[in-house]
């Protein structure tokens, strides 16, 4: 591991001949063979070294090598960096890297015109074009007009650039990526010093590749310089965070540190049963690797086994976690209702991505709420949470284990596509001033076993008195017949079911008192409220923020507690004369929000696949707000 | 051809031993048996109790888990700790119990329906994984709780309610099942025989790995007398063969018929004939299951029917090999979680 401090310290100006801006939104687009990610990735890390606010936004297709050249084998990377804090990777670029034509042509319009484009002209051969069905070259038939292009022959001059090294035609091409990312290092004026060392630390075992990817992202940066592009030249300088210890962080990669760490301060042993899925498995990937932390994953046959043996771990003791997305939530449902007959602490990751069915694999979406509040037969209420934030992620995780524990009850934390591989600076966090995380069930064991009932219940928290198999004189039947109050017997009475229904729902509600309430930023009352909820956040805050710039006044809160609902949501959405609930769903919180509290809500809902745009978001609140 | 036969040498599973010497009814609950009278379920249970009680195993150790069926009402019987979980899923929660809980005696209660139908493909994975269950499957050939549906054991053509005419579809054959999986323990017992099936118990009990037992149980209500042909006192002599490793494969009232292999199988051959010399000797330790799948193909009336321990090899379990990574890679790595969460690198921001 390195630490590195920030190069600048936030008040430099930019040197002679080089622009400065607030902030840039770059996107890179190629081939799903070009390394687009890769490159993406590097141009991260140097701009979290460099000490800019960023965000970044891979999207790839479900393909994985879809045929060279296609539109349907477009990959892209989109990263936005500012001297603010941001909270978006940015809805349009203002610079595209098109590695070929089918780039070019899936991502053009998403630039804005006057917008850089960086283009590889080696690649617009007569083959390329026509499978991005263009009729002629876009780069001489002035289609691109009013667009600033550098036209650089990326493909060749990364050719040249390792002529003498000896690799095959075919790893000679491949360094194009690092030619590409050197010149865009040279026209925002990165550092090329962790990429270098990136290099060194991936292929040190292969000195030939190491070198080559070394000299073509040299050469794109001495590209940039010898070319006559300064007025392409930018700088952003770098953002004032606040002090302390930072790293890159993917909300994938910060559920997986959560685990660890909720493992860590519940003293307990991480189970984890998945079965390979878009975009959940890298969780199973990244856990697998850190058995010396004592992780048991375990990849299932199904998803449903996956659950089960999570199930079965929770029961016995440890802390039982499955983790999927939205397909795979269908096809635990059934287990999942065990978990809430059982009242067993059983922790449910669910990375959302688009559906109906199989739907785009690979693209956001906050479309399973409402599946995981109710998608379950019988009455079967659990616990919902929701990140909103790649790092927040991680704390989510630690909510969702202590809640499980307290309650005991499965959780569903909600995550999906964007949040998952989303990158962002995140404050390191001390592992000492982290909460430790309370397991009930060690007080439950030291019970007297004479008078032990599994289905008593902790008096202020609802929780059962759960003990998993071990204590002598304790043997009890638990399973997914009705239970009887107290004995845990199986029961079929009228007034028995009643209750137990009355009381599984009531547990529930009470998880109300252990939670935060919600927080509101702006007016506690007046015209406008915009609630949200999930991965939204960053756009809804930047939408709710220009709104403000524009002038108008308007509370924003947002919601990471779904299931129950912080206990002042009623009171602070009846406070408002308008509430608009934006969610990337056809309207899924606003239904629950319409329901419950019987408000006239509004929605603004977008199904595309993408986050939510901030642009398209300020002007609805700016035209629901003028109404 | 004779096979070479070595010892029999397994290594047995760690028995959570109880304190005190445990009767049969130390292992029963209070509360009141459910089946119809005269269901074979009552004999598996009491032989359950038996055999278990002769191990002396500690009850707070043991779980009993089950999916959805007659069968599946075991675990409330049993004065242990057990979850009555939901269709087909059993060996999927008793797989997390036992993978999070090294020190517990885990045990799988199913039937042909739960196991072979809605559960097929946990069966399969729980065996091929070799993860420390035993697995006791109940097969009656019917669908009980729901009231007489045929089942994927049912034979083809049988009448039941959801076959008027006669069911259209081929059976499973539990055994062939479990061997094509290659599970470490395979064995087959009945209801109405208390000392083999005591006997298997215990055997599938001491086993390290999955145990799969398949137990011939009579539905007297959907399925009477499913076995009977070849199970009744009277006949089972001549009709079953009982099988021991390392002996040979005799059957009949006098001992005076074995088998030996034939170009297509196995075949029937007189214990004083020519071909005598012929007769094969039971491996339960070989480790390919080839001639265990011959056995367990054997049906009446062709052939008899085998008993017994078919299989029984030893291999780590899935929580060996799992236990054995994360001790090494505890030995080649520093687990710190502090240094984990920073991660690959940080930079300080002042
Ligand atoms: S229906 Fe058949 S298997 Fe079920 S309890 Fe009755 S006799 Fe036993």
């Amino acid at each position: 591991m390195t630490t590195t401090s920030t190069q600048a310290d936030g008040s430099a100006s930019a040197p002679a001949g080089i622009q400065e801006r607030d902030r840039v939104t770059v996107r890179f687009a190629g081939d799903s063979g070009d390394g687009m990610q890769l490159a993406g990735n590097r141009f991260a890390d140097a701009t979290a070294v460099f000490g800019n606010d960023f965000s970044t936004l891979p999207d790839f297709p479900a393909e994985i090598r879809a045929p060279a050249g296609s539109l349907a084998g477009v990959s892209s990377f989109q990263i936005s960096f500012s001297k603010h804090l941001i909270y978006t990777p940015g809805d349009e670029p203002d610079t595209l890297v098109a590695m070929n034509p089918a780039a070019l042509s899936s991502h053009l319009s998403a630039l804005a015109k006057g917008g850089l484009l960086v283009v590889n002209e080696d690649a617009f051969t007569s083959g390329n074009l026509k499978k991005a069905n263009y009729p002629s070259n876009p780069l001489t038939d002035g289609s691109l007009e009013g667009y600033r292009i550098i036209k650089a022959p990326i493909t060749t001059a990364a050719i040249a650039a390792v002529d003498d090294l000896g690799l095959t035609t075919q790893n000679a091409e491949r360094t194009k990526n690092f030619f590409a990312l050197g010149l865009v290092y040279w026209l925002y004026d990165r550092n090329l010093e962790p990429t270098l060392e990136w290099i060194e630390e991936r292929f040190g075992r292969l000195p030939n590749i190491a070198e080559a990817n070394r000299r073509a992202l040299y050469a794109g940066h001495a590209y940039g310089e010898t070319t006559e592009l300064a007025d392409a030249h930018v700088r952003v300088p770098p953002a004032v965070l606040k002090p302390g210890e930072y790293r890159t962080i993917t909300g994938n990669q910060a559920l997986v540190l959560g685990l660890i760490t909720a493992a860590h301060l519940s003293d307990l042993e991480l189970f984890y049963g998945s079965y390979p899925i878009t975009p959940a498995s890298d969780v199973l990937v990244e856990l697998a690797a850190l058995r010396e932390y004592g992780v048991r994953t375990f990849q299932a046959e199904d998803e449903i086994s996956a659950i089960g043996t999570a199930i079965g771990a929770a029961y016995g003791g440890g802390l039982g976690v499955t983790g999927t997305s939205g397909p795979g939530i269908a096809l635990k449902s059934e287990a999942l209702n065990l978990a809430v007959m059982t009242e067993l602490p059983l922790i449910v990751l669910d990375v959302q991505r688009s559906g109906p069915s199989t739907g785009m694999p690979t693209k956001t979406e906050q479309t399973d709420l409402l599946q995981v509040m109710f998608g379950r037969n019988g009455e079967s209420p659990l616990c919902v949470l929701a990140a909103k934030s790649p790092g927040d992620c991680f704390y989510m995780v630690l909510e969702a284990v202590r809640l499980a524990h307290k309650f005991a009850t499965p959780v569903v934390l909600l995550s999906d596509t964007y949040l998952a591989n989303t990158a962002e600076p995140w404050p390191v966090p001390d592992i000492n001033q982290l909460d430790l995380i309370e397991v009930p069930y060690r007080r439950n064991e030291l019970a007297d076993a004479e008078d032990f009932q599994p289905y008593a219940r902790d008096p202020e928290t609802l929780a059962r008195m759960f003990v998993p198999p071990g204590q002598p004189g304790m043997q009890h039947r638990i399973g997914g017949l009705e239970k009887s109050d107290i004995s845990g017997d199986v029961a079929y009475t009228p007034e028995n079911h009643q209750r137990m229904t009355d009381l599984r729902g009531e547990k529930i509600q009470r998880i109300a008192n252990f939670i935060p309430e919600l927080e509101v930023d702006g007016p506690e009352s007046g015209d406008l409220l915009v609630l949200s909820w999930g991965s939204t956040y960053g756009a809804v805050f930047t939408a709710v923020n220009e709104a403000r710039d524009a002038g108008y006044e308007l509370a924003h809160a947002h919601l990471q507690y779904l299931n129950p609902f912080p206990r002042n949501l009623g009171d602070v959405v009846s406070s408002y004369q308008k509430v608009l609930i934006p969610e990337a769903n056809t309207g899924q919180l606003r239904m629950l929000v319409r329901a419950q509290f019987l408000v006239d809500a509004q929605g603004y809902n977008e199904v595309t696949g993408q986050p939510l745009s901030a642009r398209l978001l300020t002007e609805r609140i700016v035209q629901y707000a003028n109404e | 051809m004779v096979l070479q036969t070595p010892p029999l040498q397994t290594v047995e599973s760690m028995i959570p031993i109880a304190e005190h010497d445990l009767s049969r009814k130390d292992y029963a609950s209070d509360i009141d048996t459910r089946w119809c009278p005269g269901c074979g379920d009552y004999s598996i249970l009491a032989q359950m109790q038996r055999g278990l009680a002769d191990l002396n195993v500690a009850p707070e150790k043991m779980v009993f888990v089950s999916g959805i069926g007659c069968s599946s009402r075991f675990p409330y019987y049993m004065n242990t700790y057990g979850m009555h979980s939901i269709h087909g899923r059993a060996p999927t929660i008793a797989s997390g119990i036992k993978l999070a809980r090294e020190d517990l005696m885990v045990f799988v209660i199913t039937g042909d329906g739960d196991a072979l139908s809605i559960g097929g493909n946990h069966l399969l994975h729980v065996l091929r994984r070799n993860v420390d269950v035993k697995i006791f499957l109940f097969n009656n050939r019917i669908y009980g709780l729901t009231k007489g549906q045929y089942s994927p054991t049912s034979e083809l053509g049988k009448v039941t309610k959801s076959s008027p005419v006669g069911t259209t579809e081929r059976p499973l054959n539990p055994l062939a099942v479990a061997l094509a999986s290659e599970a470490t323990f395979v064995a087959r017992s009945y209801d109405t025989d208390p000392q083999h099936l005591q006997a298997t118990i215990h055997r599938a009990a001491k086993h390290h790995g999955a145990a799969f037992v398949e137990i011939l149980q009579n539905c007297n209500i959907f399925n009477d007398r499913a076995f009977a042909d070849y199970t009744d006192r009277d006949v089972r002599d001549e009709r079953l063969l009982y099988l021991e490793h390392g002996e040979p494969m005799l059957f009949g009232e006098e001992k005076n018929k074995g088998l030996a292999v034939s170009a297509t199988g196995l075949r029937v051959v007189e214990a004083d004939g020519p071909d005598a010399g012929l007769i094969l000797t039971h491996d339960a330790t070989r480790p390919s299951p080839d001639v265990h799948q011959l056995l367990a193909r054997c049906s009446y009336p062709e052939m008899p029917v085998p008993m017994g321990v078919i299989r029984q090899v030893t291999a780590p379990t899935y929580g060996d090999y799992l236990d054995g990574q994360i001790e090494v890679q505890k030995f080649r790595n520093r687990a710190d979680v502090a240094s984990l969460l920073r991660g690959r690198s940080t930079w300080q921001v002042e």
